[in-house]
């Protein structure tokens, strides 16, 4: 390891004051550039992905085809809307750009452990946006969905190689991250950074990479067999050659149902972190959080993936044990949102722009996870699984809460990252834009879903009764549209027009906003 | 005393189905379209309402300390241990009452919708892409109309020609997945006449969303004509 960091800390080179150089960003191992490398990744896919998804709610607008003809078209754009939110946009945005830019800097470290293998993460990370942004070059590209069920991914004409060697591009950066992330929070800690005085964030972060470094295998193997089967003629799914469907289903589900929380832990950390600052106060029942919501988290992640599998043909016995576990889900995270709230108290809240994301954090995510319940009970789970309800429910618990945690938490470490401010008055036009969308959309999903229309649906002919709450769960999306152009904006007039800031605009207690806006690399006193 | 009961109904759980549906005492047919009903109004309930404790006490908490002036710093006190410990273990013990009491209320439900009642008018349905065969006990076959007779149970056993299929009716809350190599099955109860949407419910490929057709519900002697008369030996003679 320590020949790693020496060479790591020779090759960095100052942040702060240089000119850009193309060069320098290409080969970079500094962990403050490899964050805005995942940054500009991440919001990339978010921005396509979102293309995709107003495509798709356009279609939706109207009975009979709108945008296209071609129900091929619609299946495309929402298994790239899929695959890009989760694999490229909401994993990295938060494993690769929070945790680079924060890690390091809240834990007194001059950088990650193994500096170059963070520079393999982010260009394997990049590589995978790459392929799959080729979907949309490619003559048949992949209609699997993200989840790739066979035997449909084998017998489809679409590509599925390149569902599986994006996943397997995003899985070898995550994996890669996790040895370098893990490896940092235990052995770079600074002096006197005891366990007990870790922020919230980075146990968030360690756990969220625990489970990657367990999970992700498991996925790349389900979507390696998924391949092999199609290309190379194996029969691990294929029923009449005494294969199985459901082996690919439960494997899958067993990455991606922890996905979840690798995505969950990491955005509740960050809000925390916000509602901290903000509130100038301290974590309600910190440590008692960290034992039991997010170790709790952790312990559960593993024995609730067949909650998605409820109808799909496992046996009585898995369904039993399922529901039990799931419905536990319920106590770490109703206790990290106890510890959110209770933080408030006897606080003193200023409400800037990162303030409000978490306080519209605290009303979508606890839609989101009332909304979970039902699904953990089988019974009701009957009737609203594959339905709109599905995406109503992971959207506001998933999509949409992490993504105020993404934007809240981009919108706090602007000023650290730039040494300038943002415009609060764009910064907050922008929120509620997106909250008031966000609210009408998803809403109008859920009671659809309620009245049975199915998911993944290119249109709705069964269901003519629907089209109105369609149309305004369109008018939404263009709202949230909106907002999104309203953030880029403010983004950008913060990097070339804001107004410069001292080290700490937020009056934060937190370690990494002691040291000056854009820190050299090498962190605390280089080299 | 109340969640008391429901504790002791919540160990009950793992008690096979068949001495619950005994204790209730009777060989009716249980309305599983009915019961998702009233426990969704049930839990619509429960989730309301520890909504809007939750959303409540937040939004006065987010008003209440809100930043008066400038340099306020927020004064919350360290818990003390007991404080801290007691944050944890209440609210855990509430939402785990909560859940073994939902849960119990789930395998009630749940158990009633996987164990066929006796007397089921079986009916076999094989979801191809993009579409449904049905065959009927004496050999009538239809393509994506179900017809059934009112009054009667009707078990739908699902197999699949091709990918994974899921095999719903909305109006009836049931579905199940149809997976190559495996025969599945569901049951519902059509109560009185008339027609219901029929639809494909997991991804299945270009024409998924046109996947569907309908459960038509006839008076009883309606329904015997119908089948006398498409039943293959009939045509036949």
């Amino acid at each position: 390891m320590s020949s790693t960091m020496v060479t790591g800390s020779v090759e960095t080179h100052h942040a702060a004051g240089s000119g850009f150089s193309l060069k320098e960003w290409v080969f970079t191992t500094d962990h403050k550039r490899v964050a805005v490398l995942y940054m500009v990744g991440a919001f990339a896919a978010f921005l396509v992905a979102g293309i995709m998804a107003i495509l798709m709610r356009t279609e939706l607008a109207s009975l009979g085809p709108t945008v296209t003809d071609n129900p091929s078209a619609y299946n495309t754009w929402l298994y790239f809307h899929g695959a890009a939110m989760i694999l490229g946009y909401q994993i990295p945005a938060l494993t690769g750009f929070f945790a680079n830019y924060y890690v390091p800097l809240m834990i007194g470290a001059k950088d990650v452990a193994f500096p170059r293998v963070n520079a393999l993460s982010v260009w394997l990370f990049w590589m995978g946006i790459v392929v799959a942004l080729l979907t949309f070059v490619i003559p048949d590209p992949p209609d699997i969905m993200w989840t790739g069920y066979p035997p449909y991914s084998i017998i489809t004409g679409g590509n599925t190689a390149f569902y599986t060697f994006t996943v397997l591009l995003m899985g070898f950066s995550s994996i890669a991250a996790g040895v370098n992330f893990i490896t940092t929070i235990i052995y770079m800690r600074a002096p006197g950074m005891t366990w007990s005085k870790l922020n919230i964030f980075i146990w968030c972060t360690l756990a969220a990479f625990i489970i990657q470094i367990i999970f992700v295998p498991v996925l790349g193997v389900a979507v390696t067999m998924l391949s092999l089967d199609k290309y190379l003629g194996t029969h691990f799914f294929n029923a009449a050659a005494g294969g199985s469907a459901l082996i690919y289903e439960n494997l899958f589900w067993f990455y991606s149902h922890p996905a979840v929380y690798v995505i969950f832990l990491p955005a509740v950390g960050l809000i925390y972190e916000i509602v901290a600052t903000f509130a100038r106060n301290r974590i309600f029942n910190h440590m008692k959080m960290v034992y039991y919501g997010i170790f709790g988290v952790l312990a559960l992640t593993g024995v609730v993936w067949a909650h998605h599998l409820y109808t799909a043909g496992i046996p009585n016995w898995m369904v039993l044990i399922h529901v039990f576990t799931t419905l536990m889900i319920s106590i770490p995270v109703g206790l990290l949102m106890i510890g959110l709230v209770g933080t408030l108290y006897k606080g003193s809240i200023q409400y800037a722009t990162p303030m409000l994301y978490a306080a519209g954090f605290l009303f979508l995510f606890l839609i989101g996870g009332l909304t979970g319940i039902p699904n953990a009970m089988s019974a009701i789970y009957m009737h609203l699984t594959d339905t709109y309800w599905m995406p109503g429910h992971f959207h506001y618990v998933m999509a949409v809460s992490m993504t105020t945690a993404i934007l809240g938490g981009t919108y706090y470490v602007l000023p650290k990252m730039t040494g300038r401010m943002y415009s609060e008055t764009l910064g907050k036009l922008g929120f509620f834009l997106f909250f008031i969308g966000v609210n009408i959309t998803f809403m109008f999903t859920l009671i659809m879903g309620v009245k049975g229309l199915p998911r993944r649906y290119y249109d709705y002919q069964q269901f003519p009764e629907l089209e109105w709450m369609q149309q305004w769960a369109t008018i939404g999306s263009y709202i949230i549209l909106l907002g999104a152009l309203v953030v880029l904006v403010s983004w950008l007039h913060c990097v070339f027009f804001g107004k410069k800031v001292g080290p700490n605009p937020w009056g934060s207690r937190s370690l990494e906003w002691t040291h000056a806006p854009r820190p050299p690399s090498g962190n605390f006193g280089g080299r | 005393m109340k969640i008391f009961k429901r504790l002791i109904a919540g160990g009950a759980l793992l008690l096979p189905a068949a001495v619950s549906e005994a204790a209730e005492g009777g060989a009716a047919v249980p309305d599983i379209t009915e019961g998702w009903h009233h426990l969704w109004q049930e839990l619509l309930l429960d989730i309301t309402i520890i909504g809007i404790i939750f959303a409540a006490v937040t939004l006065y908490l987010l008003i209440r300390y809100r930043r008066r002036k400038e340099g306020e710093e927020g004064k919350a006190s360290r818990l003390s241990p007991l404080a801290s410990l007691g944050w944890v273990l209440i609210p855990a013990f509430i939402f785990l009452a909560d859940d073994v009491f939902l849960a119990a209320k789930n395998f009630e439900l749940w158990n009633k919708m996987r164990e066929v009642p006796e007397g089921a008018y079986e009916v076999k349905v094989e979801a191809y892409m993009w579409g449904w065969d049905i065959t009927y006990p004496g050999g009538a076959t239809a393509t994506n109309e179900i017809r059934v007779p009112e009054g009667t149970p009707i078990k739908v056993s699902l197999t699949s020609r091709d990918v994974v299929h899921s095999f719903f009716i909305p109006d009836f809350k049931v579905k199940w997945d149809t997976v190559p190599g495996m025969e599945t099955y569901l049951w519902f109860y059509p109560k009185t006449a008339g027609e219901h949407v029929m639809t494909c419910a997991e991804f299945c490929g270009v024409l998924h969303s046109s996947m569907h057709g309908k459960v038509i519900v006839m008076p009883e002697a309606e329904f015997e004509n119908w089948i006398e008369e498409n039943t293959p030996r009939n045509k036949e003679a």
